[in-house]
Order: structure tokens, then sequence, then C-alpha cells
């Protein structure tokens, strides 16, 4: 089974925002709400600064703490990909996902669901990339089994050097930012 | 320097979190009570089943009143839920991870272990209703006339009291993403803040009633059954004294539990000491140091004690300080807890 994860290169991120506009139409993500977002980070003090810009999303953790706090299974890690997936029609809206996540990646559906990024579940289990990663126009966000050795995502982790969002939380994310 | 800008912008996530509003904290309050109640009623019982004089404690009765308040309780938690329709969910899963499919399941032994209780003394209290229901009095009978019955009755309730008290916090707790709650502290300081609010309820109930005899009406029947002791007298004064040293217990202990949280947070990570800042010189800093710790504890800690002396009257105003400083614990913690977060380093 593969172990699905994003790995995006903070040098070449523009911050363009085509991925949230991708993601927004795709699955038509109600107006007012996101599923990914672009973060710019500064460091320093001028003149030296250091700029990164992150496209961010769910980190399908290893670890998901919002799928340990549901009750009632509706926030579940998926089989294929291992991607954590939220079931609409078992949410009762208790919100303690929400408050679980420290990546602020879901929020409360106006049908009283919750949602959030399914590293677009309907594409990747056909092998097509995330809608995201498919319109990025800088080519700085990749998509792939991370337990295939071969893979693109493998390979770059192994030869670039990388960090996680919040990696003391012990979550385990899977979404990887090359530097 | 760090600088952080983002153009995530969902609603009750940005710009902090507050998917929690006020539901939460008035279930955690009233879930609370009905635990305290339910350890005092259990003690009691197993004190009944071993044979000790019925008139020499209270609080026997509480799971009539109890009832009602933890119905009330969970129809707050009920008006959060964003998808009511679903509520069933709950109870056609067991999540062993999660502490609120835990507290589901724990909510649903409480009630039968309360109506039982209720059962063994609503004839005193409700005469109008063993009257039209016979069977009601019969079942009742049949409880008292079996101490054994009584005492596994009384252990019940003491036991699902503390994992009720236990698991409003412990669900809270839980949560990595919010540095307030990660202390299991949380668990014992929101059972022993129930203990005394549960005390304090019985000590209002003395203030409600209108005299003797005890009244019998439906809500006045359920009110005086959380103080008279078994039959219809008025408790002797010895018992008062017995509940409020009782409190003063509770209360001291949880002003060293509250220490020992802010001393856990503060001796941890830096999420967690910018978190406990929260609370201690931030934006809760009153409400948690005049609402919880000098209204909620300090403050009827020392009318009562002055009461235990004869130095002034026995009033109820102690009983409402502590359930107003028991409402508030839940209230900051349950707000202060979403506005924290973790701290990302600084350094470079």
């Amino acid at each position: 089974m593969p172990r699905f994860g994003m790995v995006i290169d903070t040098r070449k991120c523009v911050g363009c925002m085509d991925c949230v506009v991708a993601c927004q139409t795709e699955n038509d993500v109600p107006h007012g709400y996101c599923r990914d977002w672009i973060t710019t980070e500064v460091r320093g003090e001028f003149p030296h600064l250091a700029l990164e810009i992150r496209s961010e999303r769910c980190n399908h953790c290893d670890n998901p703490p919002c799928v340990s706090c549901c009750p009632t299974g509706a926030s579940h890690v998926e089989p294929v990909g291992m991607t954590v997936q939220v079931t609409s029609t078992k949410c009762i809206g208790c919100k303690a996902c929400i408050s679980a996540c420290p990546y602020g990646a879901r929020y409360v559906h106006p049908d009283g669901y919750v949602d959030k990024c399914t590293f677009c579940a309907h594409r990747t289990t056909e092998g097509r990339d995330p809608a995201c990663v498919s319109v990025c126009p800088t080519h700085c966000m990749h998509f792939g089994d991370l337990d295939d050795p071969k893979s693109k995502v493998s390979e770059l982790l192994r030869t670039r050097q990388w960090h996680t969002l919040l990696p003391e939380a012990g979550t385990r994310p899977r979404v990887f930012y090359l530097t | 320097m760090l600088e952080i800008t983002t153009t995530r912008h969902n609603p009750l996530v940005d710009p902090h979190l507050a998917v929690w509003s006020w539901e939460i904290p008035v279930y955690l309050f009233l879930g609370g009570i009905v635990a305290g109640m339910m350890v005092l009623a259990g003690i009691n019982l197993i004190r009944l089943a071993r044979g000790d004089d019925p008139k020499r404690f209270f609080s026997v009765q509480t799971p009539i009143f109890a009832i009602a308040l933890l119905s009330l309780g969970m129809f707050a938690l009920f008006l959060d839920l964003a998808h009511k329709l679903y509520v069933w969910r709950v109870y056609v899963a067991f999540e062993p991870t999660s502490p609120m499919s835990w507290g589901s399941w724990v909510l649903l032994l409480v009630y039968p272990v309360l109506a039982a209780s209720a059962l063994l003394r609503l004839p005193d209290s409700w005469p109008w209703l063993a009257r039209a229901v016979p069977a009601v009095a019969r079942a009742s009978d049949g409880l008292i006339a079996r101490p054994g019955v009584v005492r596994m009755l009384g252990w019940a309730n003491v036991v699902l009291g503390v994992a009720l008290g236990i698991y409003t916090g412990i669900l809270l707790n839980t949560m990595v993403a919010r540095p307030l709650w990660n202390s299991a502290i949380l668990g014992p300081l929101f059972l022993f803040s129930g203990l005394s609010a549960g005390a304090a309820l019985i000590h209002l109930a003395t203030a409600v009633l209108p005299g003797r005899p005890a009244p019998q009406g439906p809500v006045t029947g359920a009110l005086a059954a959380l103080w008279q002791p078994m039959g219809r007298e008025a408790p002797p004064r010895s018992t008062g004294d017995q509940l409020t040293r009782a409190d003063l217990a509770f209360l001291a202990i949880e002003l060293v539990l509250i220490a020992l949280l802010l001393a856990n947070l503060y001796t941890s990570t830096a999420s967690h000491a910018a978190a406990a800042s929260l609370i201690a010189s931030g934006p809760y800093a009153l409400a948690f140091w005049g609402g919880v710790v000098l209204l909620g504890i300090v403050a009827p800690l020392a009318l009562q004690g002055l009461e235990l002396g004869r130095r002034i009257p026995h009033t109820v105003l102690p009983a409402l300080l502590v359930l107003v400083g028991g409402f508030t614990l839940r209230w900051v913690m349950v707000r202060a807890g979403q506005l924290s977060h973790i701290v990302q380093a600084t350094a470079n």
C-alpha cells in the first residue's frame, strides 16, 4: 500500500496562489473557506532577512491527533495512500478534531460537517496528481509514495534539506518543505 | 524577528481558534456538578448500606436533581454540535483513543445508575408519585431492604462520578495542539471543582426550602431531596457542618491543584509557559485570579471556616461563590485554551 506525501520546494514557490484557486475550483470549497493557503515567513533583522513562502494544507500526519480524538470514526486514515479523511455522514460536528489539529487545517463546512484537504483522493487514487500540484506554474510541488524509494518525493527527501511544520507536536507530518 | 502572514481565513479558526463557545463550559460545569453529587451520594449510600444512622448524612437523594442537571448539560452539548442530525453516530461506534467516545458511553451508564439511586428516595421526596404509581414505592422498598444492592449502587455512583469528573478534564487534556490543556492535572482539578460545586448546590437547597414539613412538589420535592436525610425531618446541625468540612477539603485540594497546574505549565516548554501566561497574566488573568481563585475558592474557604467556628452565621453566600468559581474555571480554561497554541521557535 502506498503512503502518500507531498514535497514542496520553497526555493521555487513564489506564492502565486494558483494551488489555492485550483483547490477551490476542483473541490468546490465554499466561498470564504480554504483547504490550502499561502504562508509567508520572514526571519532575521533588516537588512539580513530570510523569506520562506509555503503552500500549506492538512499534513496527513502519520500520527494524526484529529483521528485519535474523533468519537465516531468519521476522521480516519484511509488504507489507500494512508491519507487522513473525513466521512461527512459520520461527523457530528463536535469540532474536537479542529481543536486537536496544530496546523489549523480543518474547518466546519457550512453544511455542518468538518472539512479539510483530502490530498484530492478522487484524483490520486486514479494515479493523477492533486489539483494543487498539477497547476503549479513553477513545478515546486511534488506528490507521490513516500514508501517507494524510486518515487520523486523519496528522491527529493534523500537529496535535499527539508523541514516539516511543528515537528515538536509529534504528529509526524507528511508535507515536507525543501529549503 | 519572526513575522508570519497567511492567506488562510477560515471562520472559527482564524485569527485564532474559537470553535467552542458557551455550550462547552456549561456542559463541563453541569457534568462536573453531577460527578460531584454522584461521589457524595455514593459515599452516603455505602454508609447507608453499612447501617449508619441515615439522619447523620445528606445527599443520598441528589440523583433526582442530578438527572435534570445532566440532561441540561447534555442539551448544551447537543446545541454545540454543528452536524446535529448525525448525533446518533456516537452510539454506533466506540473509539478507544477518543475521550469524547469514552465520555459518551460513560454518560449512557450514568443515567440508569442515577435513576436507580433516585428510586431509593423517590417516595420520600415525591409521595404523590408513590401514591399514583405503587410500583415505585414497592421498588423503592425492595431496594432499601437489600443493603447489598444499595452498597453496589453506592460504589457505582462513586466510580462513575469519578470517571465523569475526570473525563471532563481529560477531554481537553489530550489535545496536543492546545498547550494550556496539556496537563493531566486538569482531570483531578475538574473533579474536585465538581465535588465542591456539588456540595455547594446541596447547601443552596437548604436556602430555597420553604420550611417544615418538607415540600413535596415536583421541583421543591426534588430540591428538598438534595438536603433532607432519609425521612422527613430536618438534618441536625452536625450534618451541615460535615458538608461544610468536606467542602473546605475540596476547595483546599482545588487550590493546590491549580498551583500544580501553573507550576506544571510554567516549567514545561515555551508553548506551555506562554499558555499559562494567558490565564496568569494575560487576557484571562482577571477572570482567573479574581473569578476562579479569589471569589471561587479563597473567599468561600474563609467564609466557611468562619461559619464552622461560629464566628459568622451560616449563609448561602459561600455556596453561590463556589458555583460562580466553578463555572468561571471551565469558561476560562475553554476560552484561553483555544487561544493557546504551539509557539514557533524564533532563534536565528
